[in-house]
This record gives C-alpha cells, sequence and structure tokens, in this order.
C-alpha cells in the first residue's frame, strides 16, 4: 500500500510542501542569516557578524519591552486560569442557565485583536477621564488596560477547556473521595487538581505563548504608548522594522532572539506541567 | 454541622439533584454575564452619537442632541470603504481554510501512511514551525510574497497555506493514525488508487477534523491583521482589521464616531457566524485544545 500511495507524492505533498517552503522554510532560515547582515531589502545584504545582536543590548526599549512582556505574561497567565477555572468549577454544578453563560463567556474570542483593542480603548479611557487622565498617560495603565483586555478575551476560551476536563473526571472518583471523608477543599486539591492536568498544561501553554506574543492588542489599546513605555516585544521589533530607517538587521536580530525565548519558555512549560499529569 | 458539610460537597460536584441554592447562582452569573457583554453595547450605544460627546460622556445614552442616526455608520463606511473590506476578508478566509483543509488533509494522509523518513522530516518540520512566532519571518516572508507576487487575496492563500500548515497537518496526522488501516486496505483491494480510496474512505472519515481545522484557521485567519497587512498591496486590498486599523490615521486623529460604528459592523459578523455554529466551535476548540 505505501509504495502505490508514493508514486502519488506530488498530487497529495507538493502543494502543502511548495506552500510550506514559501511561507515557512525560506523566510525562516533567509532570518536567521538575515540577522547577522546589514540590509534595507533582502537582495543588499551584507555580512556584518554579530553587530547586530550587540547593538540590541544597548537598545533600552527593547530590554524595558523583555521586562514589561514578561511581568504581562505573567500576571494574564495567572489571572486567566484562576478565572477560567472558577468559572469552569461553577458552571459545571449544574444550575440553570449554564449552557447560556458559557455562550456569553465564549464570545469575546471570536473578535479579534484589533477591534478588541479599540473597544477597550473608548471603554478604559471613558473610565480614566473621572480621574483626568488616559491610558497613554502612564505605562501602568496601558498594563492594566492589557490585562483586563486579555482576561475578556481568553477567559471563555480556557472555560471551555477546563469544562471538558472537569466533565472528564469519573464520578467514581469523587464519590469515593467524598466517601473516605475528603473535604471539599481536599478533593479539589486532591482529587479534582490532578486530574483537570492535562487541561492546565494546555491552557496555560496557550494563555502563555499567547501572552508573550501579543500584537495586535498592543497595538489597538496603546500602540506602545507613552514613548513605547507599554510596548511589548512583538511591537517593538515591529517597530524597529518599520519606523526605524537601517535598523532592519537590528530588527531582525531581536526576531530571532524572540524565536528562541518564545521556543525556550514553551518547552520548559511543557516539560513542568506534563510531569505532573496522571494516568486516567 | 454534618449534614451541612454534606450539602456543600454536593454542591461542589455537579450533583444537580442536591443543589438546593442553583437558583443563587444563576442570578449571580445573570449579573455577570450583563456586565460581560457591557462594553459590545457600549460601543453599540456610542456608535450613535455624534462623534465629539464619545470621548466626553461615553457611559450616557444618546439624547436628542447627541443622536446622530446612521450619520458614523455612511462617514465610516465611505472613509474605510468597509464593504469591499468585507469582502476581501470573507474571500480571503473562505478560501484559505478550503484549500488548508484540502491541501494539509491530503498531506497529512501521506505522512501519516507512508512512513518513511522524508515524510517524518516533513511532520518534524510542521511542529517546529508552530512555536516560531510571526514576527520572526514576518520580513522576510513580506519580501518573498513580494517577489513572487503573492500580494492580492489570491496569493495570500498560499501564504496562508504555508504558515496554516503546521498546525492542521499535525491535526490530521494526529486523527489519521486512529483509523484503522483496514478500511483504506479494503477500498485498494477493490480496486481504488489512492486518490479515489481519499477522497471516497479517508475524506469523509476525517470530516469532524476537517469541522475542527476550519474553524480554528477561520478565526486566525478572519482576525489577523499583521500578516495581511505586510504582504497584501494595501493601497488596493484592505480587510476588516487593516481598514479599522487605517481609520486611525497618522498622529493619533481617530473620528471616534466613525471608528465606533464600524467595531460594530465589524463585530456583526462573527456573532452571527458564532450564534450559527456555536456547537462546532465549541467541541472544535476543546477537540484543537486536546491535540495541541
Amino acid at each position: 500500500m505505501n509504495d502505490s500511495i508514493k508514486k502519488y507524492f506530488p498530487i497529495f505533498v507538493l502543494p502543502t510542501l511548495a506552500a510550506f517552503i514559501i511561507g515557512f522554510i525560506i523566510p525562516f532560515i533567509l532570518g536567521i542569516y538575515l540577522s547577522f547582515c546589514k540590509f534595507t531589502t533582502v537582495v543588499d545584504a551584507e555580512f556584518v557578524g554579530f553587530s547586530n545582536y550587540i547593538k540590541i543590548f544597548g537598545d533600552k526599549n527593547f530590554l524595558h519591552s523583555i521586562w514589561y512582556t514578561a511581568s504581562f505574561t505573567v500576571v494574564s497567565v495567572i489571572l486567566i486560569n484562576l478565572f477560567a477555572f472558577i468559572v469552569a468549577m461553577l458552571l459545571t454544578k449544574g444550575f440553570k442557565g449554564t449552557n447560556i453563560f458559557r455562550t456569553v463567556f465564549f464570545m469575546p474570542n471570536l473578535i479579534g485583536g484589533i477591534v478588541l483593542g479599540y473597544i477597550w480603548q473608548i471603554i478604559l479611557n471613558g473610565i480614566l477621564a473621572r480621574y483626568s487622565v488616559t491610558l497613554q498617560f502612564s505605562a501602568t495603565y496601558g498594563f492594566w488596560g492589557l490585562v483586563i483586555l486579555m482576561c475578556w478575551q481568553q477567559v471563555g476560551y480556557m472555560m471551555i477547556i477546563y469544562i471538558a476536563g472537569i466533565q472528564n473526571i469519573p464520578t467514581e472518583l469523587i464519590e469515593a473521595a467524598k466517601i473516605d471523608g475528603a473535604t471539599s477543599w481536599q478533593s479539589l486539591k486532591n482529587v479534582v487538581l490532578p486530574m483537570v492536568m492535562p487541561s492546565i498544561t494546555i491552557c496555560t501553554f496557550l494563555t502563555l505563548t499567547n501572552g508573550f506574543k501579543l500584537f495586535d492588542q498592543n497595538l489597538a489599546l496603546t500602540g506602545g504608548g507613552p514613548s513605547h513605555q507599554s510596548e511589548m516585544l512583538a511591537l517593538n521589533i515591529f517597530d524597529t522594522f518599520y519606523a526605524k530607517m537601517g535598523y532592519e538587521g537590528v530588527g531582525q536580530a531581536k526576531a530571532v532572539i524572540f524565536f528562541i525565548l518564545v521556543a525556550l519558555i514553551a518547552f520548559v512549560q511543557l516539560r513542568a506541567t506534563r510531569s505532573r499529569e496522571v494516568q486516567q | 454541622m454534618n449534614e451541612k458539610k454534606r450539602q456543600k460537597k454536593a454542591e461542589q460536584f455537579g450533583d444537580t439533584s442536591q443543589l438546593k441554592y442553583g437558583w443563587i447562582l444563576t442570578l449571580v452569573f445573570s449579573i455577570f454575564s450583563i456586565i460581560f457583554v457591557s462594553p459590545i453595547f457600549i460601543v453599540l450605544m456610542n456608535s450613535f452619537k455624534q462623534k465629539s460627546f464619545i470621548n466626553l460622556q461615553p457611559f450616557s445614552f444618546p439624547q436628542s442632541e447627541t443622536f446622530v442616526k446612521l450619520e458614523n455608520y455612511t462617514r465610516g463606511i465611505e472613509q474605510i470603504g468597509f464593504f469591499d473590506a468585507f469582502k476581501n476578508s470573507l474571500i480571503i478566509t473562505v478560501l484559505s481554510v478550503a484549500v488548508i483543509i484540502l491541501c494539509t488533509s491530503m498531506c497529512a494522509w501521506y505522512i501519516a501512511r507512508v512512513n518513511s523518513k522524508g515524510a517524518n522530516f516533513l511532520y518534524t518540520l510542521c511542529l517546529f514551525s508552530m512555536i516560531v512566532p510571526f514576527q520572526m519571518v514576518m520580513f522576510t516572508l513580506s519580501k518573498i510574497a513580494d517577489m513572487l507576487g503573492l500580494t492580492s487575496p489570491l496569493g495570500i492563500v498560499i501564504v496562508y497555506l504555508g504558515f496554516g500548515a503546521g498546525l492542521a497537518v499535525f491535526m490530521f496526522v494526529g486523527f489519521v493514525k486512529s483509523i484503522p488501516l483496514e478500511i483504506e486496505e479494503a477500498a485498494m483491494i477493490d480496486g481504488c488508487n489512492p486518490i479515489q480510496t481519499y477522497f471516497q474512505v479517508v475524506l469523509p472519515i476525517l470530516k469532524p477534523t476537517c469541522i475542527t481545522v476550519a474553524i480554528l484557521q477561520a478565526m486566525w485567519i478572519w482576525n489577523d491583521y499583521l500578516l495581511p497587512y505586510l504582504v497584501l498591496d494595501i493601497t488596493e486590498y484592505k480587510t476588516i482589521p487593516i481598514a479599522i486599523q487605517y481609520l486611525k490615521g497618522g498622529y493619533g486623529s481617530v473620528d471616534w464616531g466613525a471608528m465606533m460604528a464600524m467595531l460594530v459592523l465589524a463585530i456583526i459578523p462573527i456573532v452571527i457566524f458564532y450564534m450559527a455554529c456555536q456547537k462546532h466551535i465549541i467541541k472544535g476548540v476543546v477537540a484543537g485544545a486536546v491535540k495541541g
């Protein structure tokens, strides 16, 4: 059977492979090469070694954006997962209207980042106007604005995943714990949490990478203001490429560092939570 | 005391028959839901106000002197060419999703069934591409797309197929591996060639996964801003997110009236889509997460 399928390689694989090479493999390899070059378009690249990488360390805005992105990610991962888990626990109790509430909480997830950014800009500025400031006043407002926005967008998505995880727990397990005299806190800690660990792995992974890669919401909500102080990594890289002339090489070097960071974090997180999962 | 504890435990674990205080939760969640969706209604309300009043009093209803009927809508539609943007978004999303489903499911079937070194290597590359952030390839990708002339809504479909292949191939391979080989072998023995086997036997079995992949990809492509912004020739083709960002203009001067109206128009199709295939969307998200 294998051999007869192999003959059809051009029909089955070639379209995807060709697009994958154009859309991913060439840009990726070229991107790594260009991070060691000085260039304005791809064709005039001139090899300069590590000088792009060295320039990054003098870029205060970039270093600030790493710190800002990291703290945003930590706060948003904790809050989103906490809210999502609590709501999921409550919504699996089976009271009237749970389906409607689930539908409502999931909805913001379908709205795109740019649209979300402007929705929250008008609302948060409206609230802040009472204290006669705006989101552009300080990076702290931008920070918490983004946290609120991301919670609003993602709690519903994570909630859906947690609900599926909670519903997968066999009822016998919980009943057994009950008969053994476990308090509700004990059975939450010792039965429910270990059993939903796969969902926790997925949700922390998704919120972590979403937080780190955040771009659209950042651009639309504050645009990085005031003066790059609320700028996250992805936006900083974009600005280096397209707002500063002659910094394309530095931008590409930043992008490589960004990629390594994201890959490292994703890898460490998966190792850490996977090891806590139990076999059902 | 004991009775109380038992009650509490029952509530904790979805024992509906014993849930006496369910109506309190219903009430609390109803209030919470109303607060939760209020941002959308605030935007809707403001879309009927005269633009100079939106920033001054965003939380008050439009009154006789601030109410402007549909003026914001007509002005916004004209400024950003909303219907053109809608058309572009729709064409790009529908075509890309269709192409991704067809091509990547075929590719995934080949990878899962052929099991050669090359096929496994391609699979590993697909997994790898899933963790690479778009910023890593954005500059080079936009230049290559430019060189190859992929700057039209039709051309960008190829870019989406390439960049979206990772997740789609990964999910399809996972599902194909769970299909028993015997079904396909039987079809082959009956004289089907691989193409017939694929379209008449495998693809119908893959249908649930196709829906999952379609929903995840559609949610991504419809809302995507940066990729089309960099790849498309935006003087000619705008998608909805690009058109909305375009409304911001230079130096932070924003026509908030038109902005509110366009946000409403951007949300309406999403809400309709959500209402129409809510069950599939929620199932798709769960299935996608479990595979991911």
